[in-house]
């Protein structure tokens, strides 16, 4: 641990500061703006095109206060879920949505509008959506920092009351002292160049993790997306109008886009190649399809691949805990971790309250990025209020559990390696798709091996350096996920136990995991109350 | 992956700089930027989709190095094209207001 005032460059102070500038960490922004507070959000990359939300399409968990809407929305995904959503967050999250929603149209999100010139608000385009976001958190007063990671954050014996991290474009560092810090860095899609997830490194888990926070549900994080085989549009909507090919152009039986995913991994791992074509879509369909996801479609036109009528490969790329649901875990209504001072939202914070153990498409999660987003954003404004003045007087320390240094430190080709080596535990189907103990456990002994190093290895405090702690973070993360894995012996939502293939109805409850270098995981049972009133 | 930062157009605006998330290019004094780190790209086309002018062209490959001719891409009409699909630029409408999103709403539930 190191002094705060160490660090030379920018140095400012806020009531709150909010790191990662996505949905989630927007909306948290603008909403501890608002709530009064003076505001900053650090972003790794760009707030506005940075994260898994900005390059796609997404559908948004909208849904009327018709209660039998409301009714038949909760219990879509609560079964697939493995009834581990609680009935008083879905209700929490759908209202929250639905303001936001509204609220969207009114700032100037052009929705279309449908037959009788009213928007309709199922869905948000990310590029339209995220620009949109920006200007309003300029617009909320938030100071924004881009290109500007967290390498770690600040904390006494009271609490976290800030972060510091590097400006990777001006070459110098940061340091932002705060009454409330809010994670909201996404999930861990573990550098599979997933869309967007690339800047999706499980960083905010281990800033948190440091901290004392625990992460909840790690175990759902297997979700693996369809995707052409040359390319990083893993938008998988699509796909329930595909029909999946052998080389030889027979059928793949049983293979499919919602159930039959495991179909295509088995064939992969077999090291047979499985082919898609989109035929199942009706030829009036298609100039649709077209408009409602135009980024689906543009690696196929620049390919000059019809997907209508050619084969063409398909592989499953790993999105982690981007859509799987396990995160940081919260613990009240206004998403704070069990660290004073520390909040989390969007895929940083875990999903399990509304999805359970299984995300299908990306509608909760957008729902879940904006509601606990503004959750957060609030609870952290109101508790940097009660602090008051005190904040600034604080003896702040850094977290970091690698050295931080501003020597030159290490080799960047040892960092490759080590992102290497973590991947090489978490993509393989016959690892982390169908996990069994055996490899579980072989998983884990390399993976506390490498976490071991790395928590000895100096990080520079430079844009290499992020990158020495993307491999420490995407290490502990995977540490978290396999040990949770290992302790729930049985099938649920989308954690698929080879050697344990049933769900078993005495294992409902969350897997809590905590701890650093040693990792325990603990049960919590799931608040019981009648999905329906 | 990035592949082209047209000479022909790029006005040094910077903008790609900014908005790439993954800092995949460096500014240059008096100059347009660079493709600085392209292994760094994740094919997510946003430097593309801000460019004013058309300048940038991301292929599709995730994986590997294509190094395209921007005649032919040109010929193609594939410098902007994305920009275009998106409904940025002026004179454009955004496509998230498209009639059709609803009616494949209508129609898919999608």
């Amino acid at each position: 641990m190191s002094e705060a005032r160490q660090w030379d460059g920018l140095n400012l102070e806020a009531d709150v500061l909010v790191i990662g500038g996505g949905p989630a960490g927007a909306w948290a922004a603008i909403t501890a703006a608002q709530n009064g507070s003076s505001v900053v959000l650090v972003d790794k990359g760009y707030c506005g095109s940075s994260g898994a939300t900005a390059p796609s399409g997404t559908g948004v968990w909208y849904v009327q206060p018709d209660p039998e809407k409301r009714k038949a929305a909760k219990e879509s995904r609560y079964t697939m879920g493995g009834h581990l959503a609680e009935n008083r967050w879905m209700d929490r999250v759908l209202d929250r949505t639905y303001e936001i929603m509204n609220r969207l149209e009114e700032y100037g999100y052009p929705f279309p509008l449908d037959g009788n010139g009213v928007a309709y608000k199922r869905g948000l385009q990310g590029p339209e959506y995220m620009k949109l976001m920006r200007k309003l958190v300029l617009k909320a007063g938030v100071k924004i920092l881009d290109h500007s990671p967290a390498l770690e954050l600040l904390a006494d014996e009271h609490g976290v009351g800030g972060a510091r991290g590097v400006r990777t474009q001006r070459g110098d560092s940061w340091t932002v002292r705060a009454g409330a810090v809010v994670i909201a860095t996404g999930g861990c899609a573990f550098l599979s160049k997933a869309l967007g997830c690339n800047v999706l490194t499980g960083d905010g888990y281990l800033l948190a993790a440091e901290a004392g926070a625990s992460m909840s549900g790690m175990e759902f994080s297997n979700a693996y997306a369809i995707s052409p085989i040359f390319s990083s549009v893993t938008k998988t909507a699509y796909y329930r109008y595909a029909t999946f090919y052998y080389e030889d152009g027979t059928i793949v039986e049983g293979a499919g886009s919602t159930r039959g995913r495991s179909v295509i991994a088995r064939n992969l791992l077999q090291g047979r190649q499985v082919y898609a074509r989109l035929d199942q879509a009706p030829e009036d369909l298609q100039p649709l399809l077209r408009i409602g996801q135009t980024n689906f479609f543009l690696p196929f036109d620049r390919a000059g691949i019809n997907p209508f009528t050619d084969l063409f490969p398909v592989t499953l790329r790993l999105e982690g805990t981007v859509r799987g649901t396990g995160g940081i875990q919260i613990i009240d209504d206004t998403c704070a971790t069990e660290v004073p001072g520390l909040y989390a939202a969007g895929d940083a914070a875990t999903r399990e309250l509304i999805c359970g153990g299984f995300t299908g498409g990306g509608s909760h999660n957008a729902a879940w990025a904006m509601s606990s987003g503004s959750f957060a954003g609030e609870g952290a404004s109101n508790y940097a209020r009660k602090l008051g003045p005190k904040a600034a007087a604080r003896r702040l320390k850094g977290l970091s559990s690698s050295p931080l240094t501003s020597a030159p430190a290490g080799r960047p080709e040892r960092t490759a390696e080590h992102i290497r080596a973590v991947q090489d535990e978490v993509m393989p189907y016959d690892r982390n798709l169908f996990r069994t103990e055996k490899v579980l456990a072989e998983s884990l002994g390399r993976l506390d091996s490498l976490w071991e190093e790395l928590r000895q290895t100096p990080v520079e405090r430079s844009a290499a350096g992020v990158k020495g702690r993307e491999a420490a973070a995407m290490t502990a993360t995977a540490r978290w996920m396999y040990r949770s894995a290992l302790a729930r012996t049985e099938t649920r939502g989308m954690h698929k136990r080879a050697d344990y293939p049933q769900l078993d109805p005495n294992q409902r409850y969350r897997l809590i995991a905590e701890g650093l270098d040693e990792i325990t995981v603990s049960r919590q049972q799931v608040e019981e109350e009648a999905l329906v009133h | 992956m990035i592949e082209i930062i047209s000479e022909k157009k790029c006005i040094g605006c910077n903008q790609c700089v900014s908005v790439c998330p993954t800092n995949v290019f460096d500014r240059v004094e008096d100059g347009i930027p660079k493709i600085a780190r392209q292994s760094d790209c994740q094919t997510c086309f946003m430097c593309e989709l801000y460019c004013p002018v058309d300048a940038l062209y991301v292929a599709p490959e995730a994986e590997t190095a294509v190094f395209p001719a921007e005649e032919q891409l040109e010929s193609r009409g594939l410098l902007g094209g994305y920009r275009e699909k998106v409904g940025w630029g002026p004179g454009r409408q955004p496509v998230s207001r498209h009639e059709g999103m609803y009616q494949l709403a209508l129609k898919t539930g999608l």
